[in-house]
């Protein structure tokens, strides 16, 4: 039994080792809503990405923002589908890879501040200065939606850090878990990306005589796609910007229904300069 | 206390180190944030409950690949972390390798297995070593006690020349081989729960799809992905033998390499860059000195995170022994028939099983952001292990039939001459405990844990890894202090 095993081991060591170097373009992403079913639902995706792109293409799955960033940065993954702050989180990580696409909804994102009824707070275009002193939710600590940008507007009107303007402060982890925790009552107040709470409102899994929608968050950019450097080393020269024009050209619904976008555009690192320093100036990212 | 013969008794020292314990806890508690302060839960609780009637088992997409990921993961990191523990184990009188052992297992295997995703990535080896490190130095401690407690009688019967090698193999193993075997058992039911919970952190075990499915209200998908674990673990006296222990190694190795296509440059980043202070790193171009990195961090999230941590692991404690005695009489055939006894058994399986991370969410929305749920969650699947492994013990104590009943008989016959066993189960289980507050960090209860979490969120890794330290030096402590009480009291479980 123990021989078996040795010689299957010695077997398996040398097929690691004699396999010779084809590289596999491989990409990952996290929606920033329903996450079921992702390697179906990307697997589409990276299917279309490799008949345009003429090379082997490979989606994995990540759990979270900061597991993207450890594999775009470990060369795992060569393209990834960031949220503002992760994008510009991997590009420090990474120093020569750029944005090169973002979504079209992407260009003027916001968040929504969701409050549990009984709080007696209802929607205004001001930012609601009454939220001080309640308990609050975050999504997830990396989130651009859940956590950066309602940080930053929390800090800017209420002129102190969460930990000091709210009675508890939490973070849920999740945009759904967000809205389950504040129609629970188990938080007073929360902040949560605004595409998902429409997606839950239009599924009817809002009961809106428990939570709504108190503000709006001015516009922000949010996510986009990143890209390594060294691809084009790897994959041939003009690599990138063939995988620039092939997402720019995506216009098959059920592929775009992935990420869920209507479209992608063209972007590039300069438009996150405003996300970098949003995420330094509530010490997010050292200066 | 007041009669002067009850000094010194055994039962005089249990009492007082009850006393001590419940005071300590009593104290934690007070100092707890305890408030309830949910205000309507019952409509997600209810979807809960809808989703555990009806769980879907075509939810989730490569269930079966995750299930035998996980079991992949389980029995390599097992086996590596017996064979590495074993060898630790024939150095046990070397305090360095006590030492070393103690280290390694004060880290959570979460925490270990976010250190390797920087080095290994998302691969087998990554889950494997996060699983056979701690693991390496549980088996260290548990053998190497083993050897120590063993008779020293066929040791000294051998001739005076015998090497210390066949001293080893021929007097000593023999001993306490049977008990490595039954260890190694339990330890691989571990081993599969740590396996699931590493998909927390993204690797592609069942844990990965279970926290999903949770965290975004797909409360059918979860249940199913639960059920599935629950059965692993049930399923497991059928057939985990040891014979076929060989065949299942060699299947996980085939079915999962344990590779990595990480190289060494990695490591190198690692060691030389990312766990550097900031401030200490080559071309750190800001204006903080190492003294104000390390007092901001020791100050803003080291002390608030040990206390929080101290606390709710105190508070957990006491209701851990609250929890384990009021389960006891359902478990014992002194207090209960054959169906009730089912139903607690099937009840404390699956509290042990279902991660605590589960149960503190569902507490979470039930009761509201306090300490509470995170209480809960740790007391009642650390109370259903140590009331199972009480009732073990109770069942062989010989009652008369006549003997009191009902309460009578658990407070006067049962519980004083269980009582040992059951203190030395609640201060080993202690350091656990501790331990385990890592994970509700990741919920937002800000022990230790959450702020180790937070580091890794935001790639700051030498933060992460100062953080680490200090809850290494928490978890030594509580270890050292249940070891001397345990000594103290000449407890054994």
């Amino acid at each position: 039994m123990y021989k078996h095993l040795a010689v299957s081991l010695l077997a398996l060591v040398l097929v690691a080792c004699g396999q010779p170097e084809k590289p596999t373009f491989t990409f990952t992403a996290i929606p920033d809503q329903d996450e079921a079913r992702l390697i179906e639902r990307f697997g589409n995706v990276a299917d279309y990405l490799s008949k345009e792109l003429g090379v082997e293409v490979k989606y994995i799955p990540v759990k979270s923002y900061a597991a993207a960033v450890t594999a775009f940065r470990n060369n795992e993954v060569q393209l990834a589908w960031f949220g503002g702050l992760t994008g510009v989180q991997a590009r420090l990580q990474v120093p020569d890879s750029s944005a090169i696409a973002q979504g079209y909804e992407d260009q003027f994102f916001v968040s929504y501040f969701i409050a549990h009824n009984s709080t007696g707070l209802s929607e205004n275009n001001e930012f609601p200065q009454d939220i001080a002193g309640k308990s609050f939710t975050f999504g997830s600590k990396g989130s651009t939606s859940g956590r950066l940008m309602p940080e930053f507007f929390i800090r800017e009107s209420l002129g102190d850090a969460p930990d000091n303007a709210f009675s508890r402060v939490g973070f849920s982890g999740d945009h759904s878990a967000t809205i389950a925790l504040v129609q629970s009552g188990a938080y007073e107040v929360g902040a949560v990306n605004y595409k998902v709470w429409e997606d839950e409102l239009a599924q009817g899994k809002i009961d809106t005589s428990k939570v709504s929608v108190i503000w709006k968050t001015p516009e922000y950019l949010d996510y986009h796609w990143v890209i390594r450097g060294d691809t084009d080393s790897h994959w041939g020269k003009g690599f990138s910007d063939k995988v620039q024009a092939t997402l720019l050209g995506i216009n098959d619904p059920e592929i775009l229904a992935a990420f869920p976008r209507s479209s992608f555009v063209a972007a590039n690192n300069d438009d996150y300069q405003a996300i970098l320093e949003t995420a330094q100036s509530i010490g997010l990212l050292d200066q | 206390m007041n009669n002067p013969r009850a000094h010194n008794t055994t039962a005089s020292h249990y009492r007082h180190i009850s006393l001590v314990l419940a005071g300590f806890a009593l104290l934690a508690f007070f100092l707890a944030d305890i408030d309830i302060t949910t205000r309507s839960p019952g409509t997600e609780l209810g979807r809960i409950l809808a989703g555990l009637i009806r769980p879907d088992f075509f939810a989730t997409d490569h269930l079966l690949q995750a299930t035998l990921f996980t079991l992949s993961f389980a029995v390599q990191g097992v086996a590596l972390g017996a064979a590495v523990g074993f060898v630790l184990a024939c150095f046990w009188h070397y305090r360095s390798v006590r030492m070393a052992s103690a280290t390694v297992r004060a880290i959570h295997e979460l925490f270990w297995g976010l250190i390797f995703l920087q080095l290994t990535g998302l691969s087998t080896l990554t889950g494997v070593l996060a699983i056979a490190i701690p693991y390496s130095g549980i088996f260290a401690k548990v053998f190497g006690e083993f050897l120590e407690e063993s008779n020293s009688k066929p040791a000294q019967a051998l001739a005076r020349n015998s090497g210390p090698l066949s001293t080893f193999f021929f007097a000593k193993l023999p001993l306490v081989w049977a008990q490595f075997k039954v260890y190694g058992a339990y330890r691989l039911e571990c081993g599969i729960r740590s396996s699931a919970i590493l998909g927390f952190i993204g690797l592609p075990t069942l844990g990965f799809h279970l926290e999903t499915a949770f965290r975004q209200g797909d409360y059918s998908a979860g249940a199913a992905l639960l059920y599935i674990f629950f059965l692993l673990i049930i399923s497991m006296r059928g057939w985990l033998h040891a014979r076929l222990i060989p065949i299942y190694l060699l299947a996980a190795l085939l079915y999962a390499p344990p590779l990595s296509s990480n190289t060494g440059a990695s490591l190198w980043r690692f060691l030389s860059h990312d766990i550097m202070p900031a401030p200490l790193r080559s071309g750190y171009s800001g204006d903080l000195t190492f003294s104000r990195w390390a007092l901001d961090l020791v100050s803003q999230q080291a002390v608030p995170g040990l206390v929080n941590t101290l606390v709710l692991g105190s508070a957990a404690l006491l209701m851990t022994g609250l929890i384990a005695i009021m389960i006891l009489p359902l478990l014992s055939r002194h207090f209960s028939g054959k169906l009730v006894r089912s139903g607690a058994n099937i009840f404390v399986i699956m509290m042990r099983t279902t991660p605590e991370f589960l149960l503190a969410f569902i507490f979470l929305l039930a009761l509201g952001p306090s300490m509470l749920p995170g209480i809960f969650a740790l007391a009642l699947h650390t109370g259903a292990i140590i009331g199972h492994l009480t009732s073990r013990i109770a069942d062989q104590l010989p009652i008369p039939s006549n003997s009191a009943r009902g309460l009578n008989r658990l407070s006067f016959e049962v519980l004083p001459r269980v009582y040992g066993n059951f203190l030395a189960l609640l201060l080993y289980r202690w350091e656990i405990i501790m331990r385990e507050t890592a994970i509700l960090g990741l919920i937002g209860i800000p022990t230790i844990g959450f702020y180790i979490d937070s580091a890794f969120a935001e790639f700051r890794l030498d933060r992460a890894f100062f953080l680490i330290a200090v809850s290494v030096i928490l978890n030594l402590s509580v270890d050292g202090l249940s070891r001397t009480l345990r000594n103290r009291l000449r407890l054994h479980a």
